[in-house]
């Protein structure tokens, strides 16, 4: 176990630069994801700190100790990837004691530290088999269970749900999350899906265009987006964003018309903003008590929630609120919304930083 | 695998078969026919006529020491062959696998001696070794080394076989690179993380995943150095000295051609189709097996 | 992957030069060979650097060769192996048509009979094979040389695995689009088609260019030698005092087309020679 430490590390193909500095601090035991779409660079960050890909620019620390020209196999790591990457030719316990062998335990020790992890993870029953006679989720926990045997100080996931279907996903989460906690190896987590980001994740980072955008707790980031990018990457539906200028009674649209907004008080008026409303802060009222009116468009029934998507007044894009399940709304109708209470957000309009 | 969906016409499709059956029938069936029946026959002396024998051309063969000396040239020579090129040739595709820098340079360097003929091998290749004139024979010579593949039968094997694997490195080269580059990163990636140097890591992951290229590449090459070295053997010692590399391909040409003794050559040739069928047979029911990995 | 770079690598690098100089130096003494005076060569050790007869012997050997012209044996085996590869292309895409796309009497009996063929390399049948062209009178002539040489299961095999990977949908598209068997074939399946016939051109025509066997039987007369084969008759022997430049130069001539076609359409080499042997 132990802490890793990732201070202004860069990334660059030929002239092109992919991750422009980023830093972290990892502290011992704490599960870490990282997040962001695809091609923002969160992968390649990951596979620099197992040493899979050579550093550019920057340091990164494993357990205090500078790994940056360290061969993968002296960082102490393990990882899951994608695809498994489960050695075709060898059986379960084999592809699990691969690591112990190389790393000269006994026989021994091999076969009690290869049951353990079985036990954990329910593999018993198939350490004879080669990977191709297991189903999906058998080979994911296989490949956790390489990665738990050897002890590391850290592990690294990349991606390792992806290739399972929505039910599996669901459930080897909540087993990840467990194991986790478990055995308290410090963990830095790859995905896109910002489910499994806020679910596992005791801090996270947003990455988008090889910038880390925020690192914070889950909750912080929902409630205190960073970035405008942040913003519309974490939650879904994502928020809603206006841009307008500050005015003396709230915010001025581009239409002309004046949301009142309390919240905007504390700007200066004529700032060029993006107001963010996330659709699940906004709620039916009264015509009088309502902030604004949106022409629906169209209605999508969840069950639980009900979305209504509409054109806010002559603003283009897709404006969305989450509504209780038993909201009857058609499309055509101008349903009155308001917001909640201290429940908007503020973006400069050129940086898109958080105001 | 079929096709779920076709055209129905009924003269059609025999049209579009005609150029290839008859071909085949013609050059094919019609002489493999030809061995199987002349194989059964004495012809006399004089050519006139010939006598229906029955087996008693491969009974006369089983008793020949030439014919089973052959056998043992032939395997000796496959063996050789097959072992010098393909070892070489993974040698030389493992670090071809592992460069960054010039790899494609080193590629082209490697595979265009499979462009040379086998028979042009052998010329080139006695042109350096040929004792009169060769120009390594000379040097060989002058380090106090007898060499003379003209009188001395394994100086002669040493040549052929030499010249043989040489010509077939290219293909193996090219066929173990592609393997290698066909076993996923991830797999390689994973085994490093687990702790495995390169070395470890070609022992335990790269060479047991390229097993099934390994044995399709042992099938081919035994198949070229039974069948495709005639040309070698041709130019390089025509079997001799002695009858020290005559392979058994090259004695159904050198029976059947030279020394006229038709009913032997056919027998040969009947056994050669046998051992190609069998060959021919390991290899599809090994690929029938092997697309599991 | 992060890597100590040093000795380890340094030492890959000198094995794939080793490994090219074994490979490249038969054909580097050929060239040399190919530069210099007979009696530069017939006299050991001849040099290890090319001399400057370069143009001479290539000329003689254009010209007029040892026995025969060495331009008119490369005409012959361009002729040959353009024959084979062409041939051998149109005759399997034809009948790996009919096969994947027809339904008719005696199907599998004509694939298995097309199938046997890959079996049985030329050179074990090479007697009756003989027997079989001269009886047909095609001794001496093109015909002779490409025709009984075209007959071989595996371009048929590499057109029907492609066939079968070509979506039905397409086939049914243009059924409705009112398309018969033979406009189907023009339209769709042949341009679908093109980069496979290109790679197998190219292994074709080395496997043509390359024969020795066969044209050693089948042709007696010098000018219809082709040069792979014409080269061992090339050779000094005992009692032939010969020509060991102008067959050395003979002999890079004779490689030069395939290495050619090797080197500058590697990709479509390498496509062709994996995908034939599956």
């Amino acid at each position: 176990m132990a802490t890793i430490s990732i201070r202004d590390v860069r990334k660059s193909y030929g002239t092109t630069e992919v991750i422009h500095g980023v830093s972290l601090d990892v502290a011992d035991g704490e599960f870490i994801v990282i997040v962001g779409p695809s091609g923002c660079g969160k992968s390649t960050l990951l596979r620099m700190v197992a040493g899979l890909e050579r550093i550019s620019g920057g340091t990164i620390e494993i357990g205090g100790r500078v790994v940056n020209e360290l061969e993968p196999r002296e960082r102490d790591i393990a990882m899951v990837f994608q695809n498994y990457a489960l050695y075709p030719h060898m059986t379960v316990f084999d592809n699990m004691a691969y690591g112990l062998r190389i790393a000269g335990k006994t026989k021994q020790e091999i076969r009690d530290r290869v049951n353990k992890a079985a036990a954990m993870l329910q593999l018993e029953p198939y350490l004879e088999r080669k990977p191709r006679e297991l189903s999906g989720g058998q080979r994911q926990r296989v490949a956790m269970g390489r990665a738990l045997v050897r002890d590391p100080a850290a592990f690294l996931f990349d991606e390792p749900l992806s290739n399972l279907d929505a039910k599996l996903r669901v459930q080897m989460r909540l087993e990840i999350k467990q194991m986790q906690r478990s055995v308290g190896t410090t963990s830095l987590y790859v995905t896109h899906d910002q489910v499994e980001a806020m679910t596992l994740a005791d801090r996270l980072v947003v990455m988008n265009s090889g910038v880390a955008e925020q690192i914070d707790t889950p909750m912080a980031v929902y409630e205190r987006p960073a970035t405008r990018f942040v913003a519309g990457f974490i939650g879904s539906p994502a928020m809603n964003m206006l841009p307008g200028t500050v005015d003396r009674s709230g915010i001025a649209l581009e239409s002309g018309r004046i949301l009142a907004v309390p919240e905007a008080e504390r700007l200066e008026t004529g700032r060029r903003v993006l107001l963010g409303v996330r659709p699940e802060h906004l709620k039916l009222a009264a015509a009088n008590e309502a902030t604004f009116a949106l022409g629906v468009t169209a209605v999508e029934t969840l069950g639980a929630d009900t979305l209504a998507h509409g054109r806010f007044e002559d603003s283009s894009g897709d404006f969305v609120a989450r509504l209780p399940g038993d909201a009857k709304i058609a499309a055509g109708e101008r349903l009155p919304l308001a917001v909640e209470t201290g429940k908007t957000h503020f973006f400069d309009a050129d940086t898109g930083l958080r105001i | 695998m079929e096709k779920r969906v076709t055209f129905d016409n009924r003269l059609l499709p025999y049209l579009l078969l005609l150029p290839q059956l008859l071909v085949t029938i013609v050059f094919f069936f019609w002489p493999a026919g030809q061995a199987l029946y002349q194989s059964l026959l004495l012809p006399d002396p004089f050519g006139l006529g010939a006598q229906f024998v029955w087996f008693s051309n491969f009974e006369y063969l089983a008793g020949d020491r030439y014919y089973l000396q052959s056998f043992v040239t032939t395997a000796v020579f496959t063996f050789f062959v097959t072992l010098v090129s393909m070892s070489a040739a993974l040698l030389l595709a493992a670090m071809a696998d592992q460069v960054i820098k010039g790899a494609g340079t080193y590629k082209t360097l490697l595979i265009w001696p499979y462009a040379v003929a086998p028979a042009v091998a052998g010329v080139m290749w006695l042109f350096m070794f040929q004792p009169s004139i060769g120009v390594l024979a000379f040097y060989m010579k002058a380090a106090g080394f007898n060499w003379n593949p003209i009188l001395n039968s394994t100086h002669a094997m040493t040549l052929v076989i030499a010249a043989a694997a040489w010509k077939q490195i290219s293909y193996n080269f090219l066929f173990f690179l592609a393997g290698m580059q066909a076993i996923p990163r991830s797999l390689i990636e994973a085994a490093a993380i687990d702790g495995a140097g390169k070395w470890h890591r070609f022992r335990t992951i790269i060479f047991p995943l390229l097993s099934p290229t390994t044995f399709f590449l042992l099938v081919v090459n035994i198949v070229y150095a039974f069948f495709e070295t005639f040309g070698i053997i041709h130019t390089m010692t025509s079997g001799g000295p002695g009858q020290s590399t005559n392979i058994l391909v090259y004695k159904v040409f050198s029976d059947g051609f030279v020394g006229q003794d038709l009913g032997s050559s056919a027998a040969q040739s009947v056994i050669l189709m046998v051992v190609v069928g069998l060959l021919t047979f390991i290899q599809f029911r090994y690929i029938e097996r092997r697309v599991h990995y | 992957m992060v890597e100590k770079r040093g000795i380890g690598m340094i030492m890959m690098h000198l094995v794939l030069i080793a490994g090219i100089a074994v490979v490249c130096f038969p054909i580097y003494m050929t060239f040399v060979g190919s530069t210099l005076t007979h009696l530069e060569i017939i006299r050991p050790p001849m040099p290890l650097l090319p001399g400057p007869h370069f143009i001479d012997n290539y000329a003689q050997a254009l010209a007029s060769g040892v026995n025969a012209p060495v331009g008119r044996m490369l005409f012959n085996s361009f002729v040959m192996a353009m024959g084979i590869a062409v041939g051998k292309i149109v005759i399997s895409i034809l009948s790996a048509y009919a096969i994947v796309y027809f339904r008719f009497p005696f199907r599998m009996l004509a694939f298995w009979a097309i199938f046997v063929t890959l079996m049985l390399p030329v050179e074990v049948r090479i007697v009756p094979t003989y027997e079989v062209a001269a009886s047909l009178n095609l001794l001496n002539s093109y015909t002779g040389l490409i025709l009984p040489l075209i007959a071989s299961a595996t371009a048929t095999f590499l057109f029907r695995q492609f066939f079968l990977t070509v979506p039905d949908e397409l086939l049914e598209a243009a059924r409705v689009d009112g398309a018969g068997p033979v406009r189907f074939f023009k339209d769709i399946l042949l341009p679908l088609s093109v980069t496979n016939i290109a790679a197998l051109f190219v292994i074709l025509f080395i496997y043509g260019w390359n024969q020795f066997l066969w044209p050693l039987l089948i042709t007696t007369k010098p000018e219809m030698n082709t040069i792979v084969m014409g080269l061992k008759q090339m050779m000094p022997t005992a009692d032939d005092y010969g020509n060991w430049p102008v067959t050395m130069a003979a002999a890079m001539l004779a490689i030069l087309p395939p290495v050619a076609v090797v080197i500058f359409m590697q990709r479509l080499f390498v496509k062709g020679l994996v995908e034939t042997e599956k």
